[in-house]
Protein backbone atom coordinates (compact mmCIF):
# COMPACT_ATOMS: atom_id res chain seq x y z
CA UNK A 1 0.00 0.00 0.00
CA UNK A 2 1.16 3.70 -0.67
CA UNK A 3 1.49 4.31 2.75
CA UNK A 4 1.77 8.35 2.48
CA UNK A 5 -1.13 8.26 -0.11
CA UNK A 6 -3.41 6.80 2.26
CA UNK A 7 -2.93 9.32 5.14
CA UNK A 8 -3.19 12.15 2.36
CA UNK A 9 -6.31 10.89 1.88
CA UNK A 10 -7.39 9.95 4.95
CA UNK A 11 -6.13 13.46 6.26
CA UNK A 12 -9.06 15.13 4.24
CA UNK A 13 -11.47 12.79 4.69
CA UNK A 14 -10.78 12.92 8.68
CA UNK A 15 -11.15 16.72 8.77
CA UNK A 16 -14.77 16.50 6.71
CA UNK A 17 -16.23 13.69 8.51
CA UNK A 18 -15.86 15.37 11.96
CA UNK A 19 -16.55 19.37 10.86
CA UNK A 20 -19.54 17.37 9.24
CA UNK A 21 -20.14 15.50 12.33
CA UNK A 22 -19.72 18.78 14.25
CA UNK A 23 -22.21 20.95 12.13
CA UNK A 24 -25.22 18.44 12.59
CA UNK A 25 -24.89 18.69 15.93
CA UNK A 26 -26.71 22.27 15.04
CA UNK A 27 -29.83 20.68 13.12
CA UNK A 28 -33.11 21.54 14.26
CA UNK A 29 -31.69 24.07 16.96
CA UNK A 30 -30.34 26.75 14.46
CA UNK A 31 -30.99 30.80 15.11
CA UNK A 32 -33.23 31.00 12.49
CA UNK A 33 -34.70 28.21 9.87
CA UNK A 34 -32.62 29.09 6.96
CA UNK A 35 -29.17 28.91 9.07
CA UNK A 36 -30.58 25.74 10.24
CA UNK A 37 -31.02 24.56 6.79
CA UNK A 38 -27.95 26.04 5.59
CA UNK A 39 -25.61 24.37 8.10
CA UNK A 40 -27.23 20.88 7.78
CA UNK A 41 -26.86 21.29 3.72
CA UNK A 42 -22.92 22.42 4.76
CA UNK A 43 -22.53 19.18 6.94
CA UNK A 44 -24.11 17.36 4.18
CA UNK A 45 -21.97 17.62 1.82
CA UNK A 46 -18.79 17.60 4.04
CA UNK A 47 -20.10 13.75 5.18
CA UNK A 48 -20.38 13.41 1.01
CA UNK A 49 -16.73 14.65 0.45
CA UNK A 50 -15.91 12.37 3.41
CA UNK A 51 -17.67 9.44 2.10
CA UNK A 52 -15.56 9.55 -1.75
CA UNK A 53 -12.03 10.13 0.34
CA UNK A 54 -12.90 7.43 2.28
CA UNK A 55 -14.31 4.97 -0.71
CA UNK A 56 -10.87 6.13 -2.28
CA UNK A 57 -8.55 5.77 0.53
CA UNK A 58 -10.24 2.37 1.24
CA UNK A 59 -9.07 1.13 -2.56
CA UNK A 60 -5.84 2.65 -1.96
CA UNK A 61 -5.23 0.56 0.82
CA UNK A 62 -6.37 -2.76 -0.57
CA UNK A 63 -7.57 -4.56 2.18
CA UNK A 64 -10.92 -4.99 1.41
CA UNK A 65 -12.94 -2.35 3.50
CA UNK A 66 -15.40 0.19 3.18
CA UNK A 67 -15.52 3.75 3.50
CA UNK A 68 -17.72 2.67 6.70
CA UNK A 69 -15.09 0.43 8.10
CA UNK A 70 -12.71 3.76 8.19
CA UNK A 71 -15.02 6.10 9.77
CA UNK A 72 -16.26 4.03 12.16
CA UNK A 73 -13.55 1.30 13.11
CA UNK A 74 -10.78 3.49 13.97
CA UNK A 75 -9.94 4.86 17.15
CA UNK A 76 -8.53 8.58 17.87
CA UNK A 77 -4.85 7.83 17.32
CA UNK A 78 -5.74 6.72 13.77
CA UNK A 79 -7.40 9.69 12.48
CA UNK A 80 -6.07 12.46 10.87
CA UNK A 81 -8.11 15.57 11.00
CA UNK A 82 -6.40 18.87 12.31
CA UNK A 83 -8.29 19.93 15.80
CA UNK A 84 -9.89 22.84 14.96
CA UNK A 85 -12.18 20.86 13.36
CA UNK A 86 -13.36 18.72 16.51
CA UNK A 87 -13.50 21.80 18.77
CA UNK A 88 -17.19 22.26 20.33
CA UNK A 89 -19.83 24.41 18.03
CA UNK A 90 -20.32 26.68 21.20
CA UNK A 91 -22.23 29.77 20.00
CA UNK A 92 -22.87 30.65 16.56
CA UNK A 93 -20.51 32.97 16.21
CA UNK A 94 -17.61 30.18 17.10
CA UNK A 95 -19.32 27.84 15.01
CA UNK A 96 -18.73 30.48 11.72
CA UNK A 97 -15.28 31.48 12.57
CA UNK A 98 -14.52 27.11 12.90
CA UNK A 99 -15.96 27.47 9.73
CA UNK A 100 -14.55 30.26 8.15
CA UNK A 101 -11.14 28.95 9.14
CA UNK A 102 -11.53 25.76 7.41
CA UNK A 103 -13.45 26.94 4.61
CA UNK A 104 -10.81 29.58 4.02
CA UNK A 105 -8.23 26.05 3.44
CA UNK A 106 -10.79 23.65 2.07
CA UNK A 107 -11.64 26.16 -1.45
CA UNK A 108 -8.34 27.07 -2.17
CA UNK A 109 -7.27 22.92 -1.54
CA UNK A 110 -9.70 21.87 -3.57
CA UNK A 111 -9.03 24.42 -6.10
CA UNK A 112 -5.01 23.31 -6.14
CA UNK A 113 -5.95 19.81 -6.02
CA UNK A 114 -8.09 19.71 -9.36
CA UNK A 115 -4.47 19.60 -10.79
CA UNK A 116 -3.46 16.24 -9.13
CA UNK A 117 -2.07 13.87 -11.12
CA UNK A 118 -4.34 11.41 -9.61
CA UNK A 119 -7.24 11.25 -11.40
CA UNK A 120 -9.34 9.97 -8.85
CA UNK A 121 -8.32 12.88 -6.39
CA UNK A 122 -8.68 15.39 -9.09
CA UNK A 123 -12.66 14.15 -9.84
CA UNK A 124 -13.37 14.39 -5.83
CA UNK A 125 -11.86 18.25 -6.17
CA UNK A 126 -13.92 18.78 -9.02
CA UNK A 127 -16.99 18.21 -7.51
CA UNK A 128 -16.01 19.46 -3.88
CA UNK A 129 -14.14 22.57 -5.00
CA UNK A 130 -18.05 24.08 -6.48
CA UNK A 131 -19.26 23.43 -2.62
CA UNK A 132 -16.27 25.13 -1.47
CA UNK A 133 -16.76 27.73 -2.84
CA UNK A 134 -19.78 28.13 -1.45
CA UNK A 135 -19.34 27.39 1.88
CA UNK A 136 -16.68 29.28 1.84
CA UNK A 137 -18.95 32.23 0.49
CA UNK A 138 -21.50 31.79 3.53
CA UNK A 139 -18.79 31.74 6.80
CA UNK A 140 -17.54 34.80 5.29
CA UNK A 141 -20.89 36.78 4.96
CA UNK A 142 -21.51 35.19 8.15
CA UNK A 143 -18.10 37.21 9.69
CA UNK A 144 -18.77 40.07 8.03
CA UNK A 145 -22.94 40.06 9.55
CA UNK A 146 -21.63 39.34 13.07
CA UNK A 147 -17.99 40.99 13.00
CA UNK A 148 -19.73 44.21 11.68
CA UNK A 149 -23.07 43.70 12.90
CA UNK A 150 -24.44 44.68 16.53
CA UNK A 151 -21.86 45.29 19.81
CA UNK A 152 -22.91 41.62 21.24
CA UNK A 153 -22.07 40.18 17.97
CA UNK A 154 -18.91 41.89 17.27
CA UNK A 155 -17.91 40.77 20.69
CA UNK A 156 -18.67 37.35 19.91
CA UNK A 157 -17.16 36.95 16.96
CA UNK A 158 -14.16 38.34 18.23
CA UNK A 159 -13.67 36.20 21.26
CA UNK A 160 -14.27 33.20 18.64
CA UNK A 161 -11.69 34.49 16.93
CA UNK A 162 -9.24 34.78 20.49
CA UNK A 163 -10.26 31.38 20.97
CA UNK A 164 -9.75 29.69 18.10
CA UNK A 165 -6.68 31.60 16.44
CA UNK A 166 -3.99 28.99 18.11
CA UNK A 167 -5.92 26.30 16.31
CA UNK A 168 -5.99 28.29 12.25
CA UNK A 169 -2.57 27.08 10.98
CA UNK A 170 -2.44 23.23 11.88
CA UNK A 171 -4.40 22.25 8.54
CA UNK A 172 -1.39 24.61 6.29
CA UNK A 173 1.38 23.15 7.98
CA UNK A 174 2.81 20.11 6.16
CA UNK A 175 2.76 16.70 7.55
CA UNK A 176 5.19 13.60 6.11
CA UNK A 177 2.04 12.69 3.57
CA UNK A 178 1.67 16.38 2.62
CA UNK A 179 5.62 16.87 1.68
CA UNK A 180 4.99 13.43 0.14
CA UNK A 181 1.81 14.47 -2.49
CA UNK A 182 3.44 17.75 -3.05
CA UNK A 183 6.17 16.29 -4.16
CA UNK A 184 5.25 13.41 -6.43
CA UNK A 185 2.04 15.59 -7.91
CA UNK A 186 -0.75 14.06 -6.31
CA UNK A 187 -1.47 16.76 -3.65
CA UNK A 188 -1.09 20.41 -3.07
CA UNK A 189 1.75 22.40 -2.65
CA UNK A 190 0.36 24.01 1.08
CA UNK A 191 2.90 27.08 1.20
CA UNK A 192 1.02 28.51 -1.61
CA UNK A 193 -2.40 28.23 -0.08
CA UNK A 194 -1.19 29.17 2.89
CA UNK A 195 0.03 32.52 1.81
CA UNK A 196 -3.72 33.12 -0.12
CA UNK A 197 -5.53 32.04 2.81
CA UNK A 198 -3.85 34.11 4.98
CA UNK A 199 -4.54 37.36 2.78
CA UNK A 200 -8.29 36.13 2.29
CA UNK A 201 -8.57 35.67 6.39
CA UNK A 202 -7.10 39.25 6.82
CA UNK A 203 -9.35 40.35 4.22
CA UNK A 204 -12.64 39.22 5.71
CA UNK A 205 -11.50 40.00 9.12
CA UNK A 206 -10.83 43.85 8.92
CA UNK A 207 -13.66 44.34 6.17
CA UNK A 208 -15.53 42.85 9.43
CA UNK A 209 -13.64 45.37 11.77
CA UNK A 210 -12.21 42.51 13.99
CA UNK A 211 -8.89 42.64 15.47
CA UNK A 212 -6.24 39.50 14.10
CA UNK A 213 -5.28 38.06 17.42
CA UNK A 214 -1.15 39.16 18.60
CA UNK A 215 -0.80 35.09 19.31
CA UNK A 216 1.28 33.08 17.30
CA UNK A 217 1.12 29.99 19.02
CA UNK A 218 -0.19 27.17 16.78
CA UNK A 219 -1.40 23.96 18.50
CA UNK A 220 -0.90 20.98 16.13
CA UNK A 221 -0.75 17.12 16.36
CA UNK A 222 -3.77 15.81 14.59
CA UNK A 223 -2.25 15.29 11.26
CA UNK A 224 -0.17 12.52 13.14
CA UNK A 225 -3.42 11.47 15.48
CA UNK A 226 -2.32 13.22 18.42
CA UNK A 227 -6.08 14.98 19.22
CA UNK A 228 -7.62 17.18 21.79
CA UNK A 229 -10.33 15.60 24.40
CA UNK A 230 -13.39 16.24 22.33
CA UNK A 231 -12.56 13.95 19.93
CA UNK A 232 -13.08 10.45 21.84
CA UNK A 233 -16.39 11.91 22.66
CA UNK A 234 -17.32 12.29 19.16
CA UNK A 235 -16.24 9.26 18.17
CA UNK A 236 -18.44 7.30 21.12
CA UNK A 237 -21.18 9.43 19.33
CA UNK A 238 -20.28 8.47 15.82
CA UNK A 239 -19.52 4.78 16.00
CA UNK A 240 -21.90 4.02 19.05
CA UNK A 241 -23.77 1.54 16.76
CA UNK A 242 -21.06 -0.30 15.02
CA UNK A 243 -18.86 -0.56 18.07
CA UNK A 244 -22.00 -2.21 19.97
CA UNK A 245 -23.36 -4.53 17.30
CA UNK A 246 -20.11 -5.21 15.52
CA UNK A 247 -20.39 -6.75 11.80
CA UNK A 248 -23.94 -5.87 10.86
CA UNK A 249 -25.97 -4.66 8.06
CA UNK A 250 -27.39 -1.23 8.54
CA UNK B 1 -70.71 43.64 -2.96
CA UNK B 2 -72.56 42.98 0.62
CA UNK B 3 -71.24 40.36 3.50
CA UNK B 4 -73.92 38.11 2.19
CA UNK B 5 -73.28 38.14 -1.42
CA UNK B 6 -69.41 37.87 -0.99
CA UNK B 7 -70.02 34.74 1.45
CA UNK B 8 -71.94 33.30 -1.75
CA UNK B 9 -69.52 34.08 -4.08
CA UNK B 10 -67.08 32.42 -2.02
CA UNK B 11 -69.27 29.66 -1.85
CA UNK B 12 -69.82 28.93 -5.22
CA UNK B 13 -66.05 28.53 -5.40
CA UNK B 14 -65.32 26.26 -2.78
CA UNK B 15 -68.05 24.07 -4.90
CA UNK B 16 -66.88 24.21 -7.76
CA UNK B 17 -63.27 23.46 -6.90
CA UNK B 18 -61.94 26.79 -7.51
CA UNK B 19 -59.13 27.71 -5.35
CA UNK B 20 -59.48 30.78 -2.94
CA UNK B 21 -56.15 32.57 -3.16
CA UNK B 22 -54.96 34.76 -0.79
CA UNK B 23 -56.26 38.42 -1.98
CA UNK B 24 -59.63 36.65 -2.60
CA UNK B 25 -62.73 37.46 0.23
CA UNK B 26 -62.48 34.65 2.48
CA UNK B 27 -65.34 34.32 5.64
CA UNK B 28 -62.91 35.53 8.96
CA UNK B 29 -63.31 31.74 10.15
CA UNK B 30 -61.91 30.01 7.00
CA UNK B 31 -58.93 32.48 7.45
CA UNK B 32 -58.53 31.35 11.42
CA UNK B 33 -59.28 27.92 10.28
CA UNK B 34 -56.48 27.91 7.64
CA UNK B 35 -54.08 29.64 10.13
CA UNK B 36 -54.39 27.04 12.87
CA UNK B 37 -53.82 23.85 10.42
CA UNK B 38 -51.33 25.31 8.41
CA UNK B 39 -49.25 26.77 11.29
CA UNK B 40 -49.97 23.54 13.73
CA UNK B 41 -48.41 21.55 9.97
CA UNK B 42 -45.39 24.06 9.85
CA UNK B 43 -44.98 24.19 13.81
CA UNK B 44 -45.10 20.08 13.14
CA UNK B 45 -42.22 19.84 10.91
CA UNK B 46 -39.78 22.10 12.72
CA UNK B 47 -40.60 20.47 15.92
CA UNK B 48 -40.28 17.09 13.71
CA UNK B 49 -36.55 17.93 13.82
CA UNK B 50 -35.92 17.04 16.89
CA UNK B 51 -36.37 13.20 17.33
CA UNK B 52 -34.89 12.39 14.32
CA UNK B 53 -32.05 15.25 14.57
CA UNK B 54 -31.35 12.80 17.73
CA UNK B 55 -30.12 10.25 15.42
CA UNK B 56 -27.61 12.20 13.43
CA UNK B 57 -24.63 12.17 15.45
CA UNK B 58 -25.10 7.88 15.82
CA UNK B 59 -26.13 6.80 12.44
CA UNK B 60 -24.58 3.51 12.34
CA UNK B 61 -23.03 4.56 8.52
CA UNK B 62 -22.03 7.36 6.35
CA UNK B 63 -24.67 6.73 3.85
CA UNK B 64 -27.38 6.63 6.61
CA UNK B 65 -25.90 9.82 8.01
CA UNK B 66 -26.45 11.78 4.88
CA UNK B 67 -29.82 10.39 4.29
CA UNK B 68 -30.46 11.38 7.80
CA UNK B 69 -28.88 14.90 7.25
CA UNK B 70 -30.94 15.09 3.96
CA UNK B 71 -34.60 14.38 5.73
CA UNK B 72 -34.34 16.35 8.40
CA UNK B 73 -33.16 19.21 5.97
CA UNK B 74 -36.18 18.58 3.82
CA UNK B 75 -38.21 18.86 7.15
CA UNK B 76 -36.62 22.03 7.54
CA UNK B 77 -38.03 23.44 4.11
CA UNK B 78 -41.36 21.59 4.37
CA UNK B 79 -41.58 24.43 7.59
CA UNK B 80 -40.23 27.25 5.81
CA UNK B 81 -42.83 26.74 2.24
CA UNK B 82 -45.66 26.54 5.19
CA UNK B 83 -45.01 29.14 7.37
CA UNK B 84 -44.55 31.46 4.11
CA UNK B 85 -48.28 29.96 2.71
CA UNK B 86 -49.34 30.85 6.15
CA UNK B 87 -48.29 34.36 6.33
CA UNK B 88 -50.20 34.70 2.94
CA UNK B 89 -53.24 34.67 5.06
CA UNK B 90 -51.38 38.06 7.19
CA UNK B 91 -49.74 36.97 10.04
CA UNK B 92 -46.09 36.95 10.11
CA UNK B 93 -43.67 34.16 11.01
CA UNK B 94 -42.54 35.64 13.98
CA UNK B 95 -45.54 35.73 15.93
CA UNK B 96 -46.34 32.32 14.57
CA UNK B 97 -43.38 31.16 16.53
CA UNK B 98 -44.43 33.10 19.43
CA UNK B 99 -47.85 30.76 19.84
CA UNK B 100 -45.73 27.92 19.56
CA UNK B 101 -43.50 28.88 22.44
CA UNK B 102 -46.42 29.73 24.70
CA UNK B 103 -48.27 26.84 23.84
CA UNK B 104 -50.87 28.26 21.79
CA UNK B 105 -50.36 27.02 18.93
CA UNK B 106 -49.98 23.16 18.83
CA UNK B 107 -48.03 20.86 16.88
CA UNK B 108 -48.57 16.92 16.22
CA UNK B 109 -48.12 15.01 19.28
CA UNK B 110 -46.34 12.16 17.45
CA UNK B 111 -43.14 14.14 17.87
CA UNK B 112 -43.48 14.71 22.14
CA UNK B 113 -42.87 10.18 21.58
CA UNK B 114 -38.84 9.80 22.30
CA UNK B 115 -36.25 8.39 19.68
CA UNK B 116 -34.72 5.05 21.72
CA UNK B 117 -33.02 3.02 18.99
CA UNK B 118 -31.97 3.55 15.55
CA UNK B 119 -34.59 1.62 14.75
CA UNK B 120 -37.14 4.35 15.02
CA UNK B 121 -35.50 6.42 12.95
CA UNK B 122 -37.16 3.64 10.54
CA UNK B 123 -40.29 3.56 12.08
CA UNK B 124 -40.75 7.77 11.81
CA UNK B 125 -40.47 6.92 8.09
CA UNK B 126 -42.61 4.56 7.74
CA UNK B 127 -45.22 4.67 9.94
CA UNK B 128 -45.26 8.63 11.13
CA UNK B 129 -44.37 10.04 7.60
CA UNK B 130 -46.67 6.86 6.57
CA UNK B 131 -49.35 8.61 8.19
CA UNK B 132 -48.37 12.13 7.20
CA UNK B 133 -48.54 11.40 3.60
CA UNK B 134 -52.33 9.84 3.83
CA UNK B 135 -52.98 12.81 5.62
CA UNK B 136 -51.32 15.12 3.07
CA UNK B 137 -52.13 13.86 -0.07
CA UNK B 138 -55.78 14.80 -0.35
CA UNK B 139 -54.26 18.59 0.78
CA UNK B 140 -52.38 18.65 -2.63
CA UNK B 141 -56.21 19.47 -3.20
CA UNK B 142 -57.15 21.90 -0.73
CA UNK B 143 -59.29 24.95 -1.29
CA UNK B 144 -56.70 27.65 -0.16
CA UNK B 145 -54.53 27.93 -3.01
CA UNK B 146 -50.70 28.57 -1.66
CA UNK B 147 -51.32 25.50 1.05
CA UNK B 148 -52.01 22.90 -1.59
CA UNK B 149 -49.39 24.47 -4.04
CA UNK B 150 -47.14 23.79 -0.49
CA UNK B 151 -48.91 20.65 0.32
CA UNK B 152 -47.12 19.41 -3.39
CA UNK B 153 -44.03 19.93 -2.56
CA UNK B 154 -43.99 18.58 0.80
CA UNK B 155 -45.77 15.38 -0.30
CA UNK B 156 -43.21 14.66 -3.06
CA UNK B 157 -40.20 14.27 -0.42
CA UNK B 158 -42.86 12.76 2.09
CA UNK B 159 -42.94 10.08 0.34
CA UNK B 160 -39.59 9.49 -0.38
CA UNK B 161 -38.56 9.62 3.29
CA UNK B 162 -41.66 6.82 3.89
CA UNK B 163 -39.81 4.81 1.54
CA UNK B 164 -36.39 5.07 3.07
CA UNK B 165 -37.89 4.10 6.68
CA UNK B 166 -39.32 1.13 5.24
CA UNK B 167 -36.01 0.81 3.45
CA UNK B 168 -34.08 0.98 7.53
CA UNK B 169 -36.67 -1.23 8.95
CA UNK B 170 -36.36 -4.02 5.46
CA UNK B 171 -32.50 -3.81 6.11
CA UNK B 172 -32.91 -4.21 10.44
CA UNK B 173 -35.54 -7.28 9.83
CA UNK B 174 -33.35 -9.02 7.68
CA UNK B 175 -30.18 -8.75 10.24
CA UNK B 176 -29.27 -10.27 13.25
CA UNK B 177 -31.80 -10.93 15.72
CA UNK B 178 -30.72 -7.95 18.01
CA UNK B 179 -31.65 -6.12 15.25
CA UNK B 180 -35.20 -7.92 14.37
CA UNK B 181 -35.75 -6.84 18.34
CA UNK B 182 -35.34 -3.51 17.67
CA UNK B 183 -37.60 -2.94 14.76
CA UNK B 184 -40.37 -4.91 16.64
CA UNK B 185 -39.84 -2.45 20.05
CA UNK B 186 -39.92 0.38 17.56
CA UNK B 187 -43.13 -0.82 16.30
CA UNK B 188 -44.58 -1.58 19.45
CA UNK B 189 -43.82 1.67 20.19
CA UNK B 190 -44.62 3.85 17.58
CA UNK B 191 -47.85 1.61 16.20
CA UNK B 192 -50.27 3.54 18.42
CA UNK B 193 -49.13 7.13 18.60
CA UNK B 194 -48.91 6.84 14.46
CA UNK B 195 -52.58 5.92 14.14
CA UNK B 196 -52.94 8.87 17.16
CA UNK B 197 -51.98 11.50 13.92
CA UNK B 198 -55.12 11.31 12.86
CA UNK B 199 -56.60 13.11 14.96
CA UNK B 200 -59.73 12.16 17.26
CA UNK B 201 -62.31 9.68 15.98
CA UNK B 202 -64.99 11.64 14.05
CA UNK B 203 -67.63 12.17 16.69
CA UNK B 204 -65.16 13.70 18.55
CA UNK B 205 -63.83 15.96 16.40
CA UNK B 206 -64.81 19.26 16.45
CA UNK B 207 -63.44 20.77 13.38
CA UNK B 208 -64.34 18.04 11.06
CA UNK B 209 -67.79 19.36 9.53
CA UNK B 210 -66.95 22.76 8.67
CA UNK B 211 -63.53 22.18 7.08
CA UNK B 212 -65.24 19.27 4.87
CA UNK B 213 -67.73 21.99 3.61
CA UNK B 214 -64.71 24.35 2.83
CA UNK B 215 -62.78 21.76 1.16
CA UNK B 216 -60.07 22.67 3.40
CA UNK B 217 -60.47 18.50 4.85
CA UNK B 218 -61.63 16.23 2.35
CA UNK B 219 -61.47 12.88 4.15
CA UNK B 220 -62.76 12.34 7.70
CA UNK B 221 -60.06 11.62 10.70
CA UNK B 222 -61.66 8.09 10.89
CA UNK B 223 -61.58 7.07 6.79
CA UNK B 224 -58.00 8.42 6.62
CA UNK B 225 -56.84 6.29 9.95
CA UNK B 226 -58.93 3.29 8.30
CA UNK B 227 -56.70 3.89 4.98
CA UNK B 228 -53.69 3.93 7.17
CA UNK B 229 -54.09 0.77 8.45
CA UNK B 230 -55.19 -0.76 5.39
CA UNK B 231 -51.95 0.10 3.92
CA UNK B 232 -49.58 -0.82 6.60
CA UNK B 233 -50.91 -3.98 7.79
CA UNK B 234 -49.71 -5.93 4.43
CA UNK B 235 -46.19 -4.44 4.99
CA UNK B 236 -45.48 -5.29 8.43
CA UNK B 237 -46.33 -8.79 6.93
CA UNK B 238 -43.62 -7.98 4.76
CA UNK B 239 -41.28 -7.09 7.17
CA UNK B 240 -42.08 -9.89 9.30
CA UNK B 241 -42.84 -7.69 12.51
CA UNK B 242 -46.23 -7.84 14.44
CA UNK B 243 -48.45 -4.89 15.06
CA UNK B 244 -48.65 -5.09 18.52
CA UNK B 245 -52.81 -5.17 18.41
CA UNK B 246 -54.60 -8.66 18.83
CA UNK B 247 -57.94 -6.96 17.65
CA UNK B 248 -56.13 -5.90 14.23
CA UNK B 249 -57.67 -8.50 11.55
CA UNK B 250 -59.59 -8.57 8.21
CA UNK B 251 -63.08 -7.89 7.86
CA UNK B 252 -64.10 -10.09 4.75
CA UNK B 253 -67.50 -7.87 4.75
CA UNK B 254 -66.11 -4.37 5.28
CA UNK B 255 -63.33 -4.77 3.03
CA UNK B 256 -61.23 -3.22 5.55
CA UNK B 257 -59.20 -4.12 8.78
CA UNK B 258 -61.02 -4.34 12.46
CA UNK B 259 -58.73 -2.81 14.56
CA UNK B 260 -58.37 -2.01 18.39
CA UNK B 261 -60.03 0.81 20.21
CA UNK B 262 -57.42 3.91 20.23
CA UNK B 263 -56.17 5.07 24.49
CA UNK B 264 -57.76 8.57 23.82
CA UNK B 265 -56.71 9.01 27.39
CA UNK B 266 -53.04 8.43 26.67
CA UNK B 267 -53.77 11.40 23.63
CA UNK B 268 -55.60 13.35 25.09
CA UNK B 269 -52.56 13.78 27.66
CA UNK B 270 -50.15 14.06 25.57
CA UNK B 271 -51.98 17.22 23.62
CA UNK B 272 -52.54 18.26 27.02
CA UNK B 273 -48.45 18.30 27.12
CA UNK B 274 -47.80 15.10 29.28
CA UNK B 275 -46.35 12.99 26.76
CA UNK B 276 -42.91 11.73 27.40
CA UNK B 277 -41.09 14.73 25.49
CA UNK B 278 -43.29 18.33 25.09
CA UNK B 279 -41.42 19.87 27.85
CA UNK B 280 -38.06 19.13 26.08
CA UNK B 281 -39.75 19.52 22.64
CA UNK B 282 -40.85 23.04 23.49
CA UNK B 283 -37.94 24.04 25.70
CA UNK B 284 -35.29 23.03 22.78
CA UNK B 285 -37.44 25.27 20.52
CA UNK B 286 -37.47 28.06 22.43
CA UNK B 287 -33.70 27.63 23.75
CA UNK B 288 -32.79 27.37 19.84
CA UNK B 289 -34.60 30.75 19.22
CA UNK B 290 -34.07 32.84 22.35
CA UNK B 291 -30.30 32.11 21.93
CA UNK B 292 -30.32 33.18 18.24
CA UNK B 293 -31.96 36.26 19.14
CA UNK B 294 -28.75 38.17 18.90
CA UNK B 295 -28.02 36.62 15.12
CA UNK B 296 -30.89 37.94 13.98
CA UNK B 297 -30.16 41.31 15.70
CA UNK B 298 -26.71 41.51 14.24
CA UNK B 299 -28.32 40.45 10.89
CA UNK B 300 -30.67 43.02 10.61
CA UNK B 301 -28.73 45.47 11.68
CA UNK B 302 -25.96 44.78 9.51
CA UNK B 303 -28.35 44.84 6.54
CA UNK B 304 -29.47 48.17 7.61
CA UNK B 305 -25.43 49.44 7.80
CA UNK B 306 -25.27 47.80 4.23
CA UNK B 307 -27.98 50.08 2.63
CA UNK B 308 -27.28 53.27 4.26
CA UNK B 309 -23.74 52.60 3.14
CA UNK B 310 -25.01 51.99 -0.69
CA UNK B 311 -27.52 55.14 -0.73
CA UNK B 312 -24.62 57.34 0.51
Amino acid sequence: MNENLFNYILQQADNCLILGQRLGEWCGHGPVLEQDIAMTNIALDLIGQSRMLYQYAAEVQDEGKSEDDLAYLRDAWDFKNVLLVEQTNGDFAKTILRQFLFDSFNCPFYEKLKDSNDERLAAIAEKSHKEALYHLKWSSDWVLRLGDGTEESHERIQNALEELWSYSEEIVNPSEADDDAKEKGYGVDLDAIKSERTDKIKEVLEEATLAVPEGTYNHSGGKEGKHTEYLGYILADLQFLQRAYPGNEW
Amino acid sequence: MDEKQLEDHFNEKIDQDIRIEPKDWMPDNYRKTLIRQISQHAHSEIVGMLPEANWISRAPTLRRKAAALAKVQDEAGHGLYLYSACETLGIDRDTLLDQLHTGKAKYSSIFNYPTLTWADMGAIGWLVDGAAIMNQVPLCRTSYGPYARAMIRVCKEESFHQRQGFEIMLTLCKGSEEQKKMAQDALNRWWWPALMMFGPSDKDSPHTEQSMRWRIKRFTNDELRQKFVDATKPQADLLGIEIPDPDLKWNEERGHHDFGEINWDEFFNVIKGNGPCNKQRIDARTKAWEDGAWVREAANSYAEKKSKRNAA
